[in-house]
């Protein structure tokens, strides 16, 4: 198995271009809402899929919010898993 | 749909990848100079590079129905040696008069150190003495935004025609001060160290189309021309017209490397036509 140090470096750049693309996800999201929010706006989807798009919006902040404690007690990604099992 | 690929190291590609892009609507690709890997120690292994790029490759490409264009530069990872440098340049305009190359590129920074600095100032002097354009590679990862700032820094101290000059691989934190100081912008998609397909149509529903290019560079490293055709795709299943997708991913390569009149590939425009005019 790999040290620590090799586990960090070999697998960092994945992991960042993972990220940026979640934090590019979270961004045009919040682009489309404002668009849609303004006077004329785009308001192409209403009620219940509004509601289902937020709702998985919600789930992916949790996700990262997961991601982001520093808890040694339980693996991030059973964690994930179940909570996006909850759907 | 036809597409032009404007940043494509093809030395690097097999036939198959000309063979595959042809398929997939590329009509043209621009290579720059690049680094091959190591740090090369002679001028005249330059000048066989750049004979390769602005000779044999055209005829390579041409065996799948494709236009190749070049550029000559010494990589800024090479402009540590300022004496090589030199010498490289002095062979510039002899590539200059070549039927295939545009400009010079792909010239720009690395760490930003004080030679590559110098060399940047050197690559875009004799390309406005000539009347060439210009490819600017900015910094990789972690030095880009420093290395962004540097070159604009560097092109403000000079006497240059933005117009005809291309700042290339911009992302989401660099791309704003370079088309507010009017020069032309390029996204450069790959599978992970750059930008993605997607983050590249995010950043044309921001800022427009104008001034920007869009490439997947494709050399020797983990990289795929095909990511542009992917971001084809993406633009287009966001519900931008297929004229729009020409805008971007041929016709603003065509006003760009238009400009250097060897360039000669037109933008085109779609037509629906009437029943009438098909049936006669």
């Amino acid at each position: 198995m790999l040290p620590a140090a090799l586990v960090a470096e070999n697998y960092f750049l994945e992991s960042r271009h993972m990220l940026l693309e979640i934090a590019a996800h979270i961004d045009r999201y919040e682009a489309a809402v404002a668009r849609e929010a303004t006077p004329g706006g785009e308001a192409k989807h209403v009620g219940e899929v509004r509601h289902v798009g937020e709702h998985k919006m919600a789930r992916l902040r949790e996700a990262l919010a997961i991601l982001a404690e520093p808890r040694a007690d339980r693996e991030r990604t059973v964690a994930l898993l179940e909570l996006f099992g909850r759907d | 749909m036809q597409i032009i690929q404007p940043h494509y190291h093809a030395i690097a590609r097999t036939a198959q990848d000309y063979e595959r892009m042809a398929m997939s609507g590329v009509v043209a690709v621009a290579e720059p100079a690049f680094w091959a890997g190591f740090d090369r120690l002679y001028p005249e292994t330059f000048i066989d590079y750049f004979r390769q790029i602005s000779e044999f490759e055209p005829t390579r490409a041409a065996q799948y129905g494709i236009r190749h264009f070049s550029w000559v530069a010494v990589n800024p990872k090479e402009a540590e040696n300022p004496t090589l440098t030199r010498e490289v340049l002095k062979h510039f305009p002899e590539f200059f008069a070549k039927p295939t190359v545009l400009g010079v590129g792909e010239t720009g920074l690395h760490k930003s150190t004080k030679n590559e600095c110098a060399a940047l100032e050197a690559h875009v002097d004799i390309a406005m003495k000539h009347g060439q354009l210009v490819l600017i590679h900015t910094p990789h990862l972690a030095d880009k935004a420093h290395g962004t700032k540097r070159v604009l820094e560097v092109l403000a101290g000079m006497n240059v025609d933005r117009d005809r000059i291309w700042i290339d691989h911009v992302e989401e934190q660099t791309i704003r001060p370079c088309l507010d100081a009017g020069y032309w912008v390029g996204f450069t998609l790959y599978p992970i160290t750059k930008c993605s397909p997607k983050r590249a149509v995010d950043m044309l529903e921001k800022y427009g189309t104008d001034r920007i290019l869009v490439n997947s560079s494709a050399d020797w490293g983990p990289s795929d021309p095909f990511t542009l055709q992917e971001c084809v795709v993406e633009y287009r299943r966001r519900g931008h017209s297929l004229q729009e997708a020409i805008e971007v991913f041929h016709n603003n390569p065509c006003r760009f490397l238009g400009q250097n009149p060897k360039f000669d590939i037109q933008p085109i425009r779609v037509e629906t036509l009437s029943r009438e005019s098909v049936s006669t």
